[in-house]
C-alpha cells in the first residue's frame, strides 16, 4: 500500500469509528481472486442491475460470465458518464485487478473509455455502443446488436394482435437507434397490414418512469392497442399495458412477469449468449475486432417467448422471417421507402445492409408513424 | 475557550457521524454483512491507497465548488439549493464561449479563461437572480433556485441536443468537443485536474470573504438578522446580490472545469447531481467555506468507495445512498443539539456579548 499523503490510517479509521478493529487494509488490496490466478471481469452499469431493461439486460450476461470456471466478475451500478465511470474501471483495474471491462453504457465510451484504454494497455475494453473508430485504442472495443431485427419480428406480432391498428410507441430521444425501432416495429406490424400507424412520444431521456406511464396512458387513450417503447427501464410502460388491458412488446430483455396478460413478445439483448463467448476468447488469447456487431444471425438479439395467446398465423410469420434474418436473406430497411413527409429514402431496388453505417445516422421516421424527429 | 467554543461548535456533527456510523452497521448486519469489513472496504476504496485517494480527489473538485453554492447564501441567510442549474447552465456557457474562441487559435491559457469567465457570470446571473426576486419581489429563495434550476437544466438540454448539437454526435447529442490541448490539465504526476485546486482555491477566499472582510461580516449581520442590519444602515439589496452572485461563480466554474476538465463537451450528462450533493456537503460543513473541504473529501470519498462495496460485499448499488442519507437524517437531527451542548469547561454564564456593528465601515455604504 502506498500512502502519499500525511494522513496516518490509524486517523482515518477513528475518524469513521473502526477505531480498534485493526483492518489491514493491504489484505484487502490483493484480493483472493488475483492470488488464484483467476481471470478478473468487470461489469459496469449507468442504472440499476434490476430494472427490467437495458441494464438488467447486461446483468444477465455478467451472470453468464460469472458461470464460467476461472473467471471473477465485479459489478458496479448507477455510475454515472461523467469521470465516475473512468474512476469506477480504473479502482477494478487498480484495486481487483480487472483484465477485461465492459462498460455498458453509450455515453461511457467518449472520452472515458478512450482514455483509459490509452493508458492501460493490458486491459481489454469491451463497450457497448458501436462507437469505435479507425486510430482509436486497439485494446478498446465496441459491441453493438441489431435489435431493430428483433423489435421487426415483435412488430409483427403486434400488427397481427392489434384491432385498432393503431400501436404506441414511447421512446426517449430522437436519436438514430431509437428512430431505427421505431420504424422496424412499424415497419413489422405493416407487413400484416400496410394501414396499421405508429404514433411515438418521445420523453426527452432515458429513464423517466412518470412521463413514460403518462405516455403509455395517453397512448391507450388514444386508441393504441399495443404499446412497446424505447427506454431504459420499460417497466411503467409494461405495466401500464396490463393495467389498461391493452397489449405490448417488451424491449431489452424479457418483462413478461410484469405483464402476464399484456405480454405478446420482445425484442431482447442475447448478452447471456454473446458475453460467455467474447471472454473465453479473450481467456484464449485470440484477437477481438474493434468493432464487434451483429444481429439474429450472429446471436446478439433474440425474441422473448411468444404469450399463449400470440394466434398460430402471427407466430409462423414472425418465425419465418427470423428464420430469413438467421439466414442473412432479410433486411428491415428496403426500397422503396417513403418517410412520413412523404420524401424518398430509400428507392426502389436499394436494399440496405444491417452493417450498413447509413442506418446509423438514421433521421427520419417512415411513412405511418405519427410523430416528428425535431 | 476558543478551543472551547470550537469543540461545541464541532460536537453535533461528530455525533452525528458516530451515529450514523452505528445506524449503518446496524443496516449492513441486516442486509447479512460484516460491518468491520465493510468500514475496513469504505476506508481501502476511499483513501486506502494513493489511487483511492485520486479517486477521492476527483470526485470531491466539483463538490467543493458546487457546496459554496449553498455556504455563501447560507451566510446571509437564504437557503439557496440551484447549484445544479448553476453548475449545468455554467457548463453550457463555458463550451458555448470556448469552441470559438479556441477556433480563433488562442492559446490555452485564454480559451480557459474565456470560458472560465463565460462559466461564472453565467452561474452568477442565475443564481444572484434568486437572491433579488427574494430581496426586491419577496420570493422565496429556496423555491426560486430549485426551478430556476429545472428551467436552465431543460433550456440547456434543449441547446445541447439542438442548436449547439454537434450533427456528428448521432447517438449521443452533445456539442462539439473542445480539442484535447486546450483542456484544463492535471496537477503533475497525478490523474487529478487542476479544478481541485481551483475548488480549494475558491473555498479558502470564500472563507477569507466571509470572516475577514468588512463586506463578510456585513453578511453575516444581515443573515442574523436582516432587520437590524436594515437598522445600522447596511445596504442589505447590494449584500444579497454580491453574495448570491459569488455563489453563482462558484457553481458555474463547477459546470466549466467539469466541461474543461473532465467532459471535453456539453451533453445532458452534465446534470448528474454534483449541485445536489453540494447541498449535503454544506449542510455537513454547517456552511462554513474552509470545512467545506474535509465534508466533500469525505463526501468523494464515500463515493469513490461505494463500488467496493458492490463489487467485494455483493451489496446492493443502493448501499451508500443510505449511508448518505443516514448521514444527512443524523446530521439534521443533530443541529437541534447546537447551542444545547455545553462542555463542562466552560462556565454557564451569560454568552459574550455579541461584537459591536458599525455600520460605518461595514457594507462601506
Amino acid at each position: 500500500m502506498t500512502s502519499g499523503s500525511g494522513f496516518s490510517r490509524r486517523a482515518v479509521l477513528a475518524g469513521l469509528g473502526v477505531g480498534a478493529a485493526g483492518l489491514a487494509a493491504d489484505g484487502l488490496v490483493a484480493p483472493a481472486a488475483r492470488a488464484a490466478g483467476k481471470t478478473v471481469v468487470g461489469f459496469i452499469y449507468v442504472g440499476t442491475a434490476n430494472d427490467y431493461g437495458y441494464n438488467q439486460a447486461h446483468a444477465e450476461g455478467a451472470a453468464a460470465v460469472r458461470k464460467m470456471p476461472g473467471v471473477t466478475v465485479l459489478e458496479q451500478a448507477r455510475v454515472p458518464e461523467t469521470v465516475a465511470v473512468q474512476n469506477t474501471m480504473d479502482g477494478m483495474i487498480n484495486l481487483d485487478g480487472a483484465s477485461i471491462l465492459f462498460p455498458t453504457s453509450f455515453g461511457y465510451f467518449d472520452p472515458f473509455v478512450l482514455r483509459l484504454a490509452k493508458s492501460k494497455p493490458k486491459v481489454q475494453f469491451l463497450h457497448a455502443g458501436g462507437l469505435w473508430k479507425e486510430g482509436e485504442p486497439l485494446n478498446a472495443h465496441s459491441y453493438f446488436g441489431f435489435i431493430s431485427q428483433a423489435v421487426y419480428t415483435a412488430g409483427i406480432v403486434a400488427g397481427h394482435m392489434s384491432k385498432s391498428k393503431k400501436l404506441g410507441f414511447i421512446a426517449a430521444k430522437p436519436i438514430p437507434q431509437v428512430l431505427r425501432n421505431i420504424n422496424a416495429f412499424t415497419l413489422g406490424a405493416q407487413s400484416v397490414d400496410p394501414s396499421i400507424t405508429t404514433t411515438v412520444v418521445f420523453t426527452g431521456d432515458w429513464f423517466l418512469p412518470v412521463r413514460e406511464a403518462e405516455a403509455a396512458n395517453s397512448l391507450a387513450d388514444q386508441g393504441a392497442d399495443v404499446l412497446t417503447c424505447h427506454v431504459d427501464s420499460p417497466k411503467v410502460v409494461m405495466e401500464t399495458a396490463e393495467k389498461r388491458g391493452i397489449f405490448c412488446t417488451g424491449y431489452h430483455t424479457n418483462q413478461a412477469v410484469l405483464a402476464p396478460k399484456a405480454y405478446l413478445t420482445g425484442a431482447e439483448w442475447n448478452w447471456t449468449g454473446l458475453y460467455p463467448r467474447l471472454v473465453g476468447d479473450l481467456i484464449a488469447g485470440k484477437t477481438l475486432p474493434n468493432m464487434i456487431r451483429g444481429g439474429f444471425r450472429e446471436g446478439f438479439v433474440r425474441n422473448s417467448a411468444y404469450n399463449a395467446i400470440v394466434p398460430e398465423a402471427a407466430r409462423k410469420q414472425a418465425d419465418a422471417v427470423r428464420e430469413q434474418f438467421m439466414a442473412g436473406s432479410f433486411a428491415v430497411f428496403k426500397g422503396p421507402l417513403k418517410d412520413n413527409k412523404g420524401n424518398t429514402v430509400i428507392g426502389a431496388g436499394t436494399t440496405v445492409d444491417e452493417f450498413d453505417l447509413v442506418l446509423e445516422q438514421m433521421n427520419y421516421l417512415v411513412a405511418g408513424v405519427i410523430g416528428s424527429t425535431g | 475557550m476558543r478551543l472551547v467554543r470550537l469543540a461545541e461548535a464541532t460536537a453535533p456533527p461528530v455525533l452525528a457521524l458516530l451515529a450514523t456510523v452505528v445506524a449503518f452497521a446496524l443496516f449492513l448486519l441486516a442486509a447479512g454483512a460484516d460491518p468491520l469489513q465493510a468500514y475496513g472496504l469504505i476506508y481501502l476504496g476511499a483513501f486506502g491507497t494513493w489511487f483511492s485517494w485520486q479517486n477521492t480527489l476527483v470526485r470531491a473538485a466539483p463538490l467543493l465548488l458546487t457546496a459554496l453554492g449553498m455556504a455563501l447564501p447560507a451566510q446571509i441567510g437564504l437557503i439557496v439549493i440551484g447549484a445544479e442549474g448553476g453548475f449545468v447552465a455554467g457548463g453550457v456557457a463555458a463550451i458555448a464561449a470556448g469552441l470559438p474562441l479556441a477556433a480563433l487559435g488562442l492559446p490555452a491559457i485564454f480559451v480557459l479563461t474565456g470560458m472560465a469567465l463565460a462559466g461564472m457570470a453565467t452561474g452568477a446571473a442565475l443564481v444572484a437572480a434568486c437572491g433579488a426576486l427574494r430581496h426586491w419581489r419577496g420570493v422565496n429563495e429556496t423555491i426560486s433556485s430549485l426551478l430556476i434550476a429545472y428551467i436552465s437544466i431543460a433550456v440547456c438540454d434543449q441547446l445541447v441536443e439542438g442548436a449547439m448539437r454537434d450533427p456528428a454526435s448521432l447517438n449521443k447529442p452533445s456539442t462539439r468537443s473542445l480539442p484535447d490541448a486546450l483542456m484544463l490539465g492535471t496537477i503533475p504526476g497525478t490523474n487529478i485536474h487542476l479544478g481541485l485546486v481551483l475548488g480549494l482555491v475558491f473555498c479558502v477566499l470564500a472563507y477569507v470573504f466571509v470572516f475577514h472582510t468588512t463586506w463578510g461580516f456585513a453578511a453575516r449581520v444581515v443573515g442574523a438578522n436582516a432587520r437590524a442590519g436594515r437598522l445600522v444602515g447596511l445596504p442589505v439589496g447590494r449584500l444579497i446580490l454580491i453574495v448570491t452572485a459569488l455563489a453563482g461563480m462558484a457553481t458555474g466554474l463547477a459546470g466549466m472545469v467539469e466541461v474543461a476538465a473532465v467532459q471535453g463537451a456539453a451533453s445532458a450528462d452534465l446534470a448528474v447531481g454534483y449541485g445536489y450533493t453540494g447541498i449535503l456537503v454544506a449542510f455537513l460543513a454547517r456552511q462554513n467555506p474552509l470545512a467545506v473541504i474535509p465534508v466533500a473529501v469525505l463526501m468523494g470519498g464515500l463515493e469513490a468507495s461505494g463500488g467496493l462495496l458492490e463489487q467485494r460485499l455483493q451489496l446492493p448499488d443502493a448501499t451508500i445512498t443510505v449511508l448518505r442519507g443516514l448521514l444527512f437524517i443524523m446530521l439534521l437531527a443533530s443541529e437541534t443539539l447546537q447551542g444545547k451542548l455545553r462542555l463542562k469547561l466552560r462556565p454557564r454564564a451569560p454568552r459574550a456579548a455579541p461584537e459591536p456593528v458599525r455600520p460605518a465601515q461595514a457594507g462601506g455604504a
